[in-house]
């Protein structure tokens, strides 16, 4: 098996988050980056399944020049190469044309599974593994808790609002993982000496055949009109328990017509 | 008028409350058209039409039910692409962001996810970064496609027509691929559904082990609440993970949010920080969960909970 992993470079979760003045996209420049934290898992599962019955993992990532350090981190976990898609066309992109984007970078690389985190901590929308798959003509298996691997398909247990479905398709397959799948593997100190010297190609929007009035903030499909800090939340009122808090509790729920 | 598509969310036909309240903001921006699929839908009918659907699109022949989120898309592109809706809004669940996703890149249009409200003109209106800003956003191309947080719109009902248009569809290979095997029901019945409920009371690692999770339970109950847990405990397996709240859980929005033994990590607080109330009970005064509460106890819970309920009891029954 063949494994694509995707992975994005976040603003650190921590850290607090800034839009730009200009055009209302993440400043991703004032803080720090981090690799998206369901993206981990997402690089674990890929290594599991390659060691387990071979292959060879490839990080794809889309994103300014910086994230560079979350490509390094995914081979420095056991990825064998990576493919950086990096160009100013591509700042800004939404989900329609991130999609687009990842779908062409894809077909320059040879795979049978694609795997996804199921969410990005910035964008939160949740969208790109579907998105994706759409694209390809692959089969979706998204919301992974778990993935086992036969000959030529594939079988997951998708997470839903009861209890999750059993789902198995034929490869070429996009899969997204939650965070119940594994345990991420720290890089370890060989690894991260090894890293250095693993492939990593960049590609360009003309490399990889992209169109460029499809992606940027050009070719978005959405327009974010206005952005507003929430004005601060009042301080809330904080008692200490002093054998009546269960009382003064239900007091405020009760002068909220909660009870 | 121009026609607005609602993706129908469903259980078995009984349409879910986020149908309804999709229903209602239709309403305020065209007219609305549900959009069935699957089996069930002679039971859905009359409730959609009772909440403003002129038309009701069914699409329930095949197996559609073996399949999950590829051939929605394919129903929702072949109406669109037949009658033109001004915007198709469609419950803000995993599975229906899956679809919107999906959708759009049919129609190279736009999608919007977790909307909050929208607005004349389909200026969806969002709470990104845990809360931290609003942002008012829009389709530039294509047909708006926006998914909707339950709880974002109060539903009422406008009775309407509420016409049959059987739809007849055929699922490319493409949408086939994934097949579902099987189907497995690991929750807790009898209590609200965590997504839809006007209250939701919460547990964390707090609890020290799942069986006091009855604590939680029994204040729930007493006030027609749903439950939730933080990771760490469905992680424990003190509570399923179904009900887990959070980044990698659900995101909830209710009217009233409680948080007993939980330490409000970001990861919790992304699925809940849009609540409109909320309070929390904690030993520990630093615990980031009070820099959200509306009301907070500093305290042991094994105290205060069972004093609430109890508290809660004879405020109901006086
Ligand atoms: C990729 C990823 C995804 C995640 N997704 C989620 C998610 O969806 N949802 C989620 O919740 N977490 C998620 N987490 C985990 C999150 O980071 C926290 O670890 C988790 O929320 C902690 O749960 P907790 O607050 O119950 O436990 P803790 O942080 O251990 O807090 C327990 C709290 O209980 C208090 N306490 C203890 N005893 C008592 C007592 N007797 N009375 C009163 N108070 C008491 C303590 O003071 C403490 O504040 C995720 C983490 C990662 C890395
Ligand atoms: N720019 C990107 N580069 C690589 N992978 C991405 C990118 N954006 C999103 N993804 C992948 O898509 C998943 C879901 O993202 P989202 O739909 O934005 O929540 C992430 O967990 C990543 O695996």
């Amino acid at each position: 098996m063949n494994i694509v992993v995707c992975v994005k470079q976040v603003p650190d979760t921590w850290a607090e988050k800034k839009l730009s003045a200009t055009d209302k996209t993440v400043d991703r420049e004032s803080v720090d980056g981090v690799m998206n934290e369901l993206d981990e898992y997402a690089v674990e599962e890929a290594l599991r399944i390659k060691e387990a019955s071979g292959g060879e993992v490839t990080v794809l990532t889309m994103g300014p020049d910086k994230s560079v350090e979350t490509i390094r981190k995914a081979l420095s976990m056991g990825a064998d190469k990576a493919v950086h898609l990096v160009d100013a066309g591509l700042h800004g992109s939404d989900a329609l044309a991130t999609s687009y984007a990842l779908a062409k970078a894809l077909g320059t690389i040879e795979h049978d599974l694609v795997i996804l985190g199921v969410e990005s901590t910035d964008a939160r929308m949740s969208v790109v593994p579907a998105m994706l798959a759409e694209r390809l003509g692959a089969a979706q298996l998204t919301f992974a808790r778990k993935v086992e691997v036969g000959d030529g398909t594939v079988k997951i247990e998708r997470l839903t609002d009861t209890g999750y479905d059993v789902v198995e398709a034929p490869t070429p397959a996009v899969i997204s993982v939650v965070e119940k799948i594994n345990e991420p593997r720290y890089p370890s100190f060989k690894g991260i000496m090894a890293a250095k010297k693993k492939p990593l190609t960049t590609l360009t929007l003309a490399d990889a055949g992209i169109e460029a009035d499809k992606v940027g903030l050009g070719g978005s499909a959405t327009t974010v009109a206005d952005v507003a800090a929430r004005p601060p939340k009042q301080a809330g009122q904080i008692v200490k328990d002093e054998g009546d808090g269960g009382t003064k509790l239900a007091e405020f729920l009760a002068s909220q017509k909660f009870v | 008028m121009a026609e607005v598509l609602v993706l129908v969310e469903h259980v078995d036909g009984a349409p879910k409350k986020v149908t309804l309240e999709l229903l209602t903001l239709a309403r305020s921006l065209g007219e609305p058209s549900a959009v069935f699929i699957g089996n069930g839908a002679d039971n859905a009918k009359a409730k959609l039409a009772e909440y403003g659907a002129a038309k009701v699109y069914v699409a329930g022949d095949g197996d559609l039910d073996s399949y999950l989120v590829a051939p929605k898309a394919e129903v929702l592109a072949q109406i669109v692409g037949a009658v033109s809706p001004v915007a198709v809004l469609i419950p803000s669940t995993p599975e229906g962001k899956e679809v919107a996703g999906r959708l759009a890149v049919k129609l190279d249009s736009g999608v919007i996810t977790d909307a909050v409200g929208v607005d004349d003109g389909f200026v969806a209106r969002q709470s990104i970064f845990g809360g931290a800003f609003n942002v008012s956003s829009s389709v530039n191309r294509g047909t708006p496609i926006i998914t909707v947080r339950p709880n974002s719109t109060a539903p009422e009902p406008a009775p309407a027509a509420g016409a049959e248009e059987q739809v007849s569809v055929t699922l490319s290979d493409a949408a086939k691929k994934a097949k579902v095997l099987d189907r497995i029901t690991e929750k807790k019945g009898g209590r609200p559904e965590l997504t839809e409920a006007a209250i939701v009371v919460s547990g964390g690692r707090g609890l020290g082990e799942g069986s006091n999770f009855a604590l939680i339970e029994k204040l729930a109950d007493s006030l027609g609440a749903a439950v939730g847990a933080s990771r760490a405990a469905t992680d424990a397996g003190w509570y399923p993970h179904t009900n887990q709240v959070g980044q990698t859980g659900k995101t909830v929005s209710p009217q009233l949010y409680m948080a007993i033994g939980i330490s409000g990590a970001i990861q919790h607080r992304a699925g809940m920080q849009t609540s409109k109330t909320i309070v929390a009970v904690n030993k520990d005064p630093e615990a980031p969960i009070f820099e959200l509460v509306d009301f907070g106890v500093v305290g042991d819970l094994f105290n205060v909970v069972p004093q609430l309920t109890e508290e809660i009891e004879k405020r109901h029954s006086s």
